[in-house]
């Protein structure tokens, strides 16, 4: 009984390994090339939607950066730094002293740097983000760093105002997901305006 | 427009697509096993793999088909990991080490998709698609191959045999997920996710060189959502960027994940010849997943916890497009059905939030259950509940013409009780040893939580994590691969006996005293029976994990 239970089970098995070898082909090589050949159409799409100035690629739209200078929009903390081979959350939990200290460093941080009270720093600023590479920041934080931004490029406020404007994007459709300014391309505008 | 109204539009535009392919999909679904044709193609596999499609298979046979299958595939899959540095594409990665791959292989063939790796840097582009997204279309078709078996169990009268898993299982994928995963993969592509073969190099505005990363995204991507997966292509999942940039995408990923569970009761109501039985599994379902959702959603959005206080948010570990909504309707979608994926990092959800996802996996993946997985485990409870009532009213139990004996219950109860077994003695014993609150990333009552999602996201088969806890160490590699593993075939063998034992009998006749199961009473047995079932069995350990922190 038990043994032509096992002799069954190996020639299941030989079948088996037969099937995943044409399977392999068929959804393992012929179905990326296939979706990859559409993705072609796209142009830089499919690509991650690089970012160039002066024809060097500086970036991904869909990836933040780690930019701490004075004259740029800051992104939000990452426990990677915005290593973009290592993404990853900080997955400290709801009761963390880590993170309450951590927290309490940032805020203490932003609102130093932009010369604001620290119950002005919005909680985007002051926690991670789930990939560690989160492209956006919050109107709320871009219009709190907008005054510093402005006075170090030599700029108005206004533009820089109207700049967080057009590289924000809203809810999707009207009022799917929740609205952001894309950080890499709202610091490339910058680098623009004052080229 | 505010975060609520945007919140609460998102989920009926989520719910208005589910319904617009319910019916259409689902009988689609139920014609793809019911046909007596095979496609040409499918024709050319069998004729390439010396299967007679014609066959029927019993039982027991289709049962040893399904563990056959299984443990060819992982053999097949760690030899393609632990060699991946000699395939092209390898990115100049080495092997993954042997106990990595031993789980990584189980979890993948099993459906689970637990990574105890991170994608970027451990994996090349051939070990991700021609090893894992391969598994991510054959665990799902195995999923529905056996929900179909059982499904026939009850449908056929006085019957040796189940169909032919072979047969199923090539039907399910070439028919259902091959096709859906094109067109959602374009979809996806349009969203922009990626879809290359290399990785750039790129300057950034700070004068540091990185990587920008390539690789067939899009194309496992859409598997991996549709099949219930949910194994990331990075590690940081559906959060990263290139997986799911925009919260369109995020919204299509949610809909892939729940479209075929949800869909598949339609299929079993058609199948069986009595569409008001698929709505009121469907109706359990809903009922359970709507009260995940209610309770995860307010305590996200209304931050209960106390770093999400300080922090002014819920924001920690969820990314700014999503918000709080999104990150919450993602994450009950992804542990209601045995997904796994994540757009937010559950460690860093607030104790009611994180402890409901986790409680969704303790269900039993039925609300609404894995691609496939969610039928047949909630037709167990189904058999629980008339089981139940049967007793309450001293009446042999019945379902759908099929009397419920104690052939019948021996392997629901054996069905019943696997998973938690699995789940409090995987958990007993790590928690017992002392280098395992080494390996936990936060201490306290939420490491524990961190150990207990960990046995109970790999029994269930689901795949997500308490990312915080570092599992690669050879016991955990072991012990999670085992119990994705037992936490897969058992259920899977038993099942398939209880199939057999049912398509044996005669049809009983409803008379008077049947018990309607197509009723709303008896939808609310069933949520009863699972909610308590539920509870009993793992109100103890989600006291000292979830339950202690709220109350913190």
């Amino acid at each position: 009984m038990i043994s032509s239970t096992l002799s069954d089970l190996a020639r299941q098995s030989v079948a088996a390994l037969r099937l995943l070898v044409v399977f392999t082909l068929i959804l393992g090589i012929g179905y990326p090339v296939l979706v990859w050949g559409v993705g072609r159409a796209l142009g830089d799409r499919a690509d991650g939607q690089p970012v160039r100035v002066d024809g060097q690629v500086v970036g991904s739209a869909l990836l933040g950066q780690s930019l701490t200078g004075v004259e740029w929009f800051h992104s939000r903390p990452s426990p990677n730094d915005y290593d973009t081979l290592a993404s990853a959350p900080s997955n400290l939990g709801p009761l963390s002293p880590d993170l309450d200290a951590a927290v309490a460093e940032r805020r203490t941080a932003v609102a130093e740097t932009e010369g604001v009270a620290e119950s002005a720093v919005p909680a985007d600023a002051v926690t991670a983000s789930g990939s560690g590479l989160d492209p956006h920041i919050s109107p709320a934080y871009a219009e709190l760093q907008a005054a510093r931004v402005a006075e170090a490029n030599g700029l108005s406020l206004a533009t820089v105002r109207s700049l967080i404007d057009e590289n924000t994007q809203g809810r999707v459709l009207g009022f799917l997901g929740e609205p952001g300014v894309n950080v890499l391309t709202l610091n490339v505008a910058i680098l623009r305006a004052t080229a | 427009m505010s975060d609520t109204a945007g919140g609460l539009l998102s989920i009926a535009a989520l719910i208005a697509l589910l319904a617009i392919v319910y019916v259409p999909l689902g009988d689609y679904m139920a014609r793809v096993f019911t046909s007596g044709k095979h496609l040409r193609v499918e024709r050319g596999v069998y004729r390439l793999t010396g299967v007679n499609p014609d066959a029927e298979q019993s039982p027991k046979a289709y049962a040893l088909s399904v563990v056959g299958f299984s443990l060819a595939s992982i053999v097949l899959l760690m030899g393609i990991l632990l060699a991946q540095a000699q395939l092209p594409m390898s990115r100049d990665l080495e092997g993954m080490p042997f106990w990595m791959s031993f789980n990584t292989a189980i979890s993948f063939v099993t459906n689970t998709n637990w990574q105890s790796y991170a994608g970027e840097s451990t994996l090349g582009f051939t070990a991700q698609m021609a090893g894992l997204a391969v598994q991510n279309f054959l665990s799902a078709a195995v999923g529905i191959a056996v929900a179909v078996a059982l499904i026939r169990g009850f449908t056929r009268v006085r019957s040796g045999s189940l169909g032919n898993f072979w047969v199923d299982l090539t039907r399910g994928t070439l028919r259902i997920l091959l096709p859906l995963a094109l067109v959602g993969a374009v979809v996806l592509l349009l969203g922009g996710v990626i879809q290359s073969f290399q990785d750039s190099t790129m300057t950034t505005l700070a004068g540091q060189d990185h990587v920008l990363p390539g690789g067939p995204v899009a194309s496992q991507e859409v598997i991996k959502n549709l099949g219930n997966n949910g194994g990331g292509f990075f590690n940081a999942n559906a959060a990263h960027p290139f997986e799911n940039p925009n919260a369109f995408t995020n919204l299509f990923e949610i809909f892939l994940i729940l479209v075929l569970p949800i869909s598949l009761t339609r299929t079993l109501g058609t199948m069986l010849g009595n569409r008001r039985q698929g709505l009121a599994v469907l109706g359990a379902m809903g009922v359970l997943m709507l009260a995940a959702l209610t309770l995860t959603t307010w305590a996200e959005v209304s931050a209960q916890s106390p770093t999400a206080q300080v922090a002014g948010a819920a924001m920690e570990g969820k990314e700014t497009r999503f918000g709080e909504w999104g990150s919450a309707l993602f994450a009950v979608a992804t542990t209601g059905t045995s997904t796994g994926a994540v757009n937010s990092a559950h460690d860093s959800m607030t104790p009611v939030g994180g402890g409901t996802v986790l409680l969704n996996m303790m269900l039993g993946e039925i609300a609404p259950g894995g691609v496939g997985a969610g039928i047949y485990g909630i037709l167990v409870m189904a058999i629980l509940a008339v089981f139940i009532c049967g007793l309450m009213v001293g009446r042999t139990p019945e379902l759908l013409g099929k009397k419920i004996s104690a052939r019948q219950m021996t392997y629901v109860a054996l069905y019943t009780l696997t998973t938690p077994a699995l789940v409090l003695i995987g958990t007993g014993v790590a928690i017992s040893r002392d280098s395992t609150a080494d390996a936990m990333g936060n201490a306290g009552g939420h490491g524990f939580s961190e150990v207990l999602y960990a046995y109970t996201s790999a029994a269930n088969n689901n795949g997500s994590a308490f990312g915080g806890i570092t599992v690669t160490s050879d016991f955990f590699q072991v012990t999670l691969g085992l119990a994705m593993l037992l936490g897969r075939l058992i259920p899977i063998v038993l099942v398939l006996l209880l199939a057999g034992s049912l398509a044996q009998q005669g049809k009983v006749p409803v008379t008077a005293g049947t018990l309607p199961t197509h009723k709303p009473l008896f939808v609310g047995m069933l949520v009863g029976v699972i909610v308590i079932m539920t509870g009993l069995t793992y109100f103890p350990a989600l006291a000292l994990g979830p339950i202690a922190e709220a109350l913190a």
